[in-house]
């Protein structure tokens, strides 16, 4: 097999002189573009340890105002804002101030244009007149961009005993730590909870759950690590079923999306769970309010393994604005459901599309 | 999937086919690829406007090479400014004349720390020190535990006292005095920048060890917020290097360049792997083509032109997309390909493949062997090699001083790898 690179590599390198000869000749007679050497598959991890940061539960109280917590270092728009309003008019720095905003705010370039492009539009067709129009208009059409959409977490036994929710991300996104607030929120409910420690693979990640597990009164499943997760995920559906239990919470490994392996294995576990007592209601994919550009993969990939059925965007309450999830929602169709806006359990908060539009113009 | 600046960059290069110099709007045209490029892999947008003033200065009017498209030419510069922005050169480590070292790790939550802080150890250890770990995180359930597991994998004790986190660090600074150890690493528990009793916390813990190095970790898929909370920690903590984790996803990275400009802090080390020896020092060159989605083409575009016969390669490259490709061309290539320098350095140079050969030793010895089977072979049988059998076989087996075995795998594979150029050929430009 090790023989087998080798061949590649130098087919690659012969194409590749080849390719610079053909490209300098197209000069003259040929189209030309730069040329693409195969590129195999990047050996991949398996998951490294994630950190998450985690403080014993709050008693579940009313949950804090999604908008004050957001405030706090938001405001990635608020000098642009005040830029543009300066102005009488709308000039170019109008329009390279704002973009700055957008694309600070880890909007990407193809949303950012494309929101651009739209306001330019109406700003030519006499539609929008003057900075505030504008500024009220890019409001809108943010938030417009995230769509009308249910946000509320699927639970219903009608449809099967137990409902398995299941959290899926990369390595350090937050899952567990999520998983826990949401045990500790659905028990509150008066719906009974049990964890399946389906992350075998990183140090400790179960006696991590364990730990909350004891914290919020939940059932537990948990494998040897190592262990298959299927396996400990089936198994946790079966002894839900058997002890009447409502909601299944699977936690799994971390994993990044180029993983083929495991992102195989986390098909199986979906899969796998649902051939026991219980039916899959939730996948939900776990994203830093850090990530950057690569959110948008994780989120295709993660979807074209498991079918995402909602985004937990975590760790909201820091620096980072979590505009990457504009492209997921556009994109993808998938909707936010849950943020993390801090530490205690109710941090973990339902999702506001105006209030987190509007948090980002805050002054 | 990102599309890689080279497929970007291909229409605006056609169009430029017949120009020896560039104009003004040519530049812009091409900059404008490369600011996309820049931004899709997370680089600052700040850290973008200042590279792309540079790189302006240098494209415009400068004559272009004759051998490299001129739009290739300017990506060259990017990549030069890239380099240099990364920093030129690694990290140097060194030891405290009173042992032990100290080294601090620092981070946001979930970006690597415990497993870094492992990993470094790990690396100490291979220099031949006698590295200890100090679980510092008391917050995350667990966060010791996993430490002492990993610990354990790579042979290194750890130490973790319950209570205070500056305290469980001045006793660890203790127990490696104790023990004789000379490189000490202090895990912390991740924080945000904008908590300002963590920072304080962590700030104590750093007065309290006073460490020689102090290493922010930091994600390789973050995004703009990088710089902010580069400056926040660096202000607190005075960062003298970057740890960028899970480098082995598909995330250009581009925060890493951010930082170092931002801050003014090499990147010391990368994660590039779940296994707890995937960590090495950082090499800026690799990461600039990475963050271009190009790996490290252009030298490698440049290294093939000297040595390539330019019609012979022509020919080569046409036969092989059109499925004519024998072992005597594959003879041929690969004696134009050695003269390029040791086999391992030009195949790593190959963005995707570079990683793939870390595990897999392609030794010189490896390509005598090869070449010595194909010598062995009639014309007919290099021609088309699917005449090749049982008696043939042994002959090339004797005549070559190989097992038949070796014979069977390169036919074998010589078999695939035409068949895989022929889906690579319709990749190719200009057939």
């Amino acid at each position: 097999m090790n023989d087998l690179w080798l061949y590649v590599a130098i087919a690659a390198t012969i194409a590749l002189g080849g390719g610079v000869v053909i490209a300098r000749r197209s000069r003259h007679d040929m189209p030309s573009a730069p040329v693409a050497p195969p590129t195999p598959p990047t050996p991949v991890a398996a998951p490294s340890a994630p950190a998450a940061v985690e403080t014993p539960p709050a008693a579940v109280s009313t949950p804090p105002s999604f908008r004050d917590r957001l405030s706090r270092a938001r405001g990635v728009f608020a000098s642009a804002t005040t830029g543009v309003l300066r102005r009488s008019a709308i000039d170019q720095s109008t329009w390279d101030e704002l973009e700055e905003a957008m694309l600070r705010a880890d909007l990407g370039v193809k949303v950012t244009t494309a929101l651009l492009d739209g306001l330019r539009a109406r700003v030519k067709q006499r539609e929008i007149a003057d900075p505030t129009g504008l500024i009220h208009a890019l409001r809108s059409e943010m938030t417009g961009r995230l769509a009308d959409v249910d946000r509320t977490l699927a639970f219903d036994l009608a449809r099967g005993t137990p409902n398995i929710w299941m959290m899926v991300g990369v390595n350090g996104a937050g899952k567990t730590t999520s998983l826990a607030k949401i045990a500790a929120q659905q028990m509150a409910l008066g719906r009974s909870v049990l964890m399946a420690a389906g992350d075998t693979f990183r140090a400790a990640a179960g006696e991590q759950l364990e730990t909350w597990a004891t914290r919020t009164g939940a059932a537990i499943v948990r494998g040897a690590e190592g262990a298959d997760p299927s396996s400990v995920v089936f198994d946790g559906v079966q002894s839900a079923a058997a002890r009447n239990i409502d909601l299944v919470l699977a936690d799994t490994a971390g994993r990044l999306q180029t993983n083929t392996n495991l992102m195989d294995e986390l098909r199986k576990v979906r899969r796998v769970a649902e051939k026991a007592a219980g039916v899959v209601t939730e996948v939900l994919l776990v994203i830093d309010a850090t990530t950057g550009q690569n959110g948008l993969v994780q989120a295709k990939q993660f979807t074209e393994a498991t079918q995402v059925t909602g985004v937990v965007l975590t760790k909201l309450d820091g620096s980072a604005k979590g505009g990457i999830v504009f492209a997921i929602e556009t994109e993808l169709g998938i909707p936010v459901k849950l943020v993390g806006l801090g530490e205690t359990v109710a941090d973990l908060a339902p999702f506001h599309p105006e209030e987190f539009v509007d948090a980002l113009f805050d002054e | 999937m990102f599309d890689s600046l080279s497929d970007r960059l291909g229409a605006v290069v056609g169009k430029l086919r017949n120009r020896g110099r560039l104009s003004e709007a040519d530049v812009d045209e091409i900059l404008a690829e490369i600011r996309t490029a820049l931004l899709e892999a997370d680089v600052n947008v700040a850290v973008v406007r200042n590279v792309l003033a540079r790189i302006r200065e240098q494209s415009v009017g400068e004559a272009m090479s004759k051998v490299l498209d001129p739009a290739q030419q300017v990506v060259k510069t990017v990549q030069a400014e890239l380099i240099a922005l990364l920093g030129g050169e690694t990290l140097k480590i060194t030891y405290a004349s009173q042992p032990p070292t100290v080294v601090l790790m620092a981070g946001l939550q979930g970006s690597g720390k415990t497993t870094s802080a492992a990993k470094l150890a790990a690396w100490f250890k291979k220099q031949g020190r006698q590295p200890m770990l100090v679980g510092a995180d008391l917050q995350r359930p667990a966060a010791v535990e996993q430490l002492r597991v990993l610990g354990q994998q790579i042979g290194v004790p750890v130490f973790s006292a319950p209570g205070d986190p500056v305290e469980t660090a001045r006793l660890g600074l203790e127990e490696a005095r104790r023990l004789g150890r000379n490189v000490l690493i202090v895990d912390t528990a991740g924080r945000l920048a904008i908590d300002e009793e963590m920072m304080e916390q962590v700030r104590r813990i750093s007065e309290t060890v006073m460490p020689r190095y102090t290493f922010l970790v930091v994600d390789a898929m973050t995004g703009q917020d990088a710089v902010t909370v580069a400056e926040a920690f660096n202000n607190t903590l005075a960062i003298d290097g970057v740890i960028l984790s899970k480098l082995d996803g598909d995330a250009r990275g581009g925060a890493a360049l951010s930082v170092k400009e931002v801050i003014g802090k090499p990147i010391a080390f990368a994660a590039t792997g779940e296994k707890l020896d995937a960590f090495e020092q950082f090499h800026p060159d690799r990461m600039a083509g990475r963050i271009l989605g190009m790996g490290d083409m252009l030298s490698l575009i440049e290294q093939a032109e000297q040595v390539f016969e330019k019609e012979e390669a022509e020919k080569a490259a046409k036969k092989l997309v059109d499925g004519k490709f024998t072992l005597d061309d594959f003879l041929d290539q690969l004696q134009q390909l050695k003269k390029m320098g040791p086999l391992q350095n030009v195949l790593g140079m190959l963005p995707g493949v570079g990683a793939q050969l870390k595990g897999a030793e392609v030794s010189d010895d490896q390509v005598k062997r090869t070449e010595a089977i194909i010598r062995s072979m009639t014309p007919a049988e290099r021609e088309n090699p699917q005449i090749i059998n049982g008696s043939r076989r042994t002959r090339i087996a004797n005549g070559s001083g190989t097992q038949v075995q070796d014979v069977n795998r390169l036919v074998k594979q010589f078999a695939e790898m035409q068949k895989m150029m022929k889906q690579f050929g319709g990749r190719l430009p200009s057939r």
